[in-house]
């Protein structure tokens, strides 16, 4: 489709093949006080290449520019983006698609995010997976509806250690309901506490992230033997940084029962925020339960293979009061980018990618620690850790900003108990040099 | 599709406006759907009850069926507690297609007013209904 703007002689022909006069005849159905009568307030047009410069200085002054070494990740990551994703992302078969609500016509998006459900399970070590979320704060609410349909209980439990921003988005989806979420503490180590798991009474389910908030990789096995002491009991486990996993045991591998997070780190910008992509997976028993929707793969009547939305019947446009969520959109574009990235690294890539991010950030937590800044915590990490800065530090990281570097998110704003503790991540897209300027800078 | 005279209606059990029917078994009755109910819906793929111990009153929704090409809601012919569900229909929901009065039941209930099974239709009188 071309956004071409109407040429006055294009306006006046259309106005006269359906009989108005003028623009404001052919509007006159539209009531007065829904009609906008002042100008809107807008600077004059520029070139395009004035345009390009006005965009290169705002973009120069923001904390995300090229020129910045952003040691910040904290669930959104600066990971590189391979060329053949963005360059197969333009095809407008892909770019306007809409939802494929017809199979006759709608094959290759339906087979592209049929991959993308083969390739989130392989990764996730799950056995069947939707079409994709929001994001991963709503995947993981989402995740604990799903279980309280599954085990009819009303209680969820949910570490301290998850993204505060997911558990913000939880308690948001729970407030209209009278349904219940109790907290985990975190231990020393910096992983989720289950000392106390037994006296919290029946659970729908207990969920983990891993690596949690503070980078911290939580013992999922030991964990989700845990939780399956009662049997009733679901293990859910999040994610904010999927290329973990191609280092780590896959949640499924560990027991878990439902895998939500955010797959932003698989070729998807970071631009500010959004948009994300929730993925979500769970085992075969649990399909019925699952939110959005799922592509099937089949034959015609001719044995021919096809690809069709199966289970769309609970899902909101059929039953809308039976819908099991009210996600009508897919993240279509964004599973598509995902999917496209992990066919181009391919196993071997997200293994080798994935090393390269732990050893970086390794590197930065034992150049820090000569230094004297030890990491708060001594559980086992990926590519994010939190390091306990001296008193000041604050002034040193507004300091630093000048310079063009990010050093790490402040915690104290999310967990005051850690007040002097920073979250730092390291991606492939730092190198050494970058992790040594930083280490100079701070014992300067 | 069956023609009307060909379905399997048995005269043993009642039957109700919604298409499910009840029958006395012993201290406790049996709910399932009609012959006609399932020829309407198609290959049957998944059948969600209710657990053991819940309770429904007459009209009430018990749980869905669903199949290839729609889901429906069972509705209660008579009220009470659950006693026992068909378990088997959670690996073979196409037992409601093959055998809807003998091993697709669905639901064994304790009722709260037994005369309540009086009310449903006879088979003539469901037979009629279907006639339209």
């Amino acid at each position: 489709m071309r956004y071409l703007p109407h040429t006055r002689e294009d306006i006046e022909q259309m106005l006269q093949v359906v009989g108005a006069t003028d623009l404001d005849a052919l509007f006159s159905s539209i009531p007065d006080d829904c009609l906008r009568k002042k100008e809107m307030n807008l600077p004059e047009p520029l070139t395009e290449w004035e345009l390009n410069g006005h965009m290169d200085h705002l973009a120069a002054g923001m904390g995300a520019s090229p020129a910045c070494k952003v040691f910040m990740g904290a669930g959104s990551y600066n990971h590189y983006i391979p060329e053949i994703t963005r360059q197969l992302l333009l095809r407008s078969e892909f770019f306007t698609a809409y939802t494929p609500y017809q199979p006759e016509i709608s094959q290759g998006t339906l087979q592209t995010i049929f991959e993308y459900q083969t390739l989130v399970c392989r990764l996730l070590g799950m056995d069947v997976a939707n079409a994709s979320m929001y994001d991963g704060a709503s995947g993981l609410a989402e995740a604990l509806l799903m279980a309280i349909r599954v085990s009819h209980r009303k209680k969820v439990a949910v570490s301290r250690a998850v993204h505060p921003l997911y558990r913000k988005v939880v308690e948001t989806y729970f407030a209209p309901t009278d349904y219940e979420v109790v907290e985990l503490p975190v231990g020393v180590d910096g992983r989720t506490d289950f000392s106390g798991l037994k006296d919290l009474g029946e659970l729908a389910c207990v969920a983990l992230q891993s690596p949690n908030f503070f980078g911290c990789i939580e013992d999922l096995e030991s964990a989700g033997k845990a939780i399956h002491a009662d049997k009733k009991t679901l293990f859910v486990t999040a994610f904010s940084e999927p290329l973990a996993y191609g280092l780590l045991k896959n949640p499924g591998v560990c027991g878990a029962d439902i895998v939500c997070g955010e797959g932003q780190s698989f070729g998807i910008p970071q631009s500010f925020g959004g948009p994300g992509l929730g993925m979500f997976a769970a085992r075969q028993p649990y399909v019925r339960a699952m939110p959005g929707r799922l592509v099937g793969k089949t034959v015609d009547r001719d044995g021919k293979t096809g690809f069709v939305l199966t289970l769309a019947t609970r899902e909101q446009h059929i039953r809308r009061e039976k819908a099991t969520s009210n996600i009508c959109s897919n993240q279509g574009l964004c599973a598509t980018a995902s999917t496209m990235y992990m066919a181009a690294m391919g196993g071997t890539g997200i293994r080798e990618l994935s090393r390269l991010n732990r050893d970086r950030a390794e590197y930065l937590k034992a150049s820090l620690a000569g230094a004297g800044y030890a990491s708060a915590f001594t559980a086992p990490t990926f590519n994010e850790f939190v390091v306990r800065f001296p008193e000041g530090f604050s002034d040193t990281w507004q300091a630093l900003l000048k310079k063009k570097i990010v050093a790490g998110l402040h915690l104290a704003p999310w967990y005051p108990e850690l007040s002097d503790c920073w979250l730092m991540c390291v991606t492939e897209a730092i190198d050494k040099n970058d992790i040594d300027g930083l280490v100079k800078e701070v014992t300067r | 599709m069956k023609e009307i005279s060909e379905l399997n209606l048995p005269e043993n059990v009642r039957y109700t406006d919604d298409h499910e029917w009840a029958q006395k078994k012993g201290d406790v009755f049996r709910i399932g759907i009609s012959d006609y109910a399932q020829e309407q819906l198609g290959d049957i793929v998944f059948v969600e009850l209710p657990e053991v111990g819940s309770t429904f009153d007459k009209g009430e929704e018990f749980g869905t069926v669903e199949s290839v090409k729609a889901v429906s809601e069972l509705y209660m012919p008579m009220g009470g507690e659950v006693t026992a569900i068909n378990e088997a229909l959670a690996e073979a929901p196409e037992l409601v297609n093959s055998d809807p009065y003998n091993g697709g039941w669905m639901l064994e209930i304790k009722a709260d007013d037994p005369a309540e099974l009086d009310t449903l239709k006879s088979r003539a009188d469901y037979l009629e209904m279907l006639k339209g």
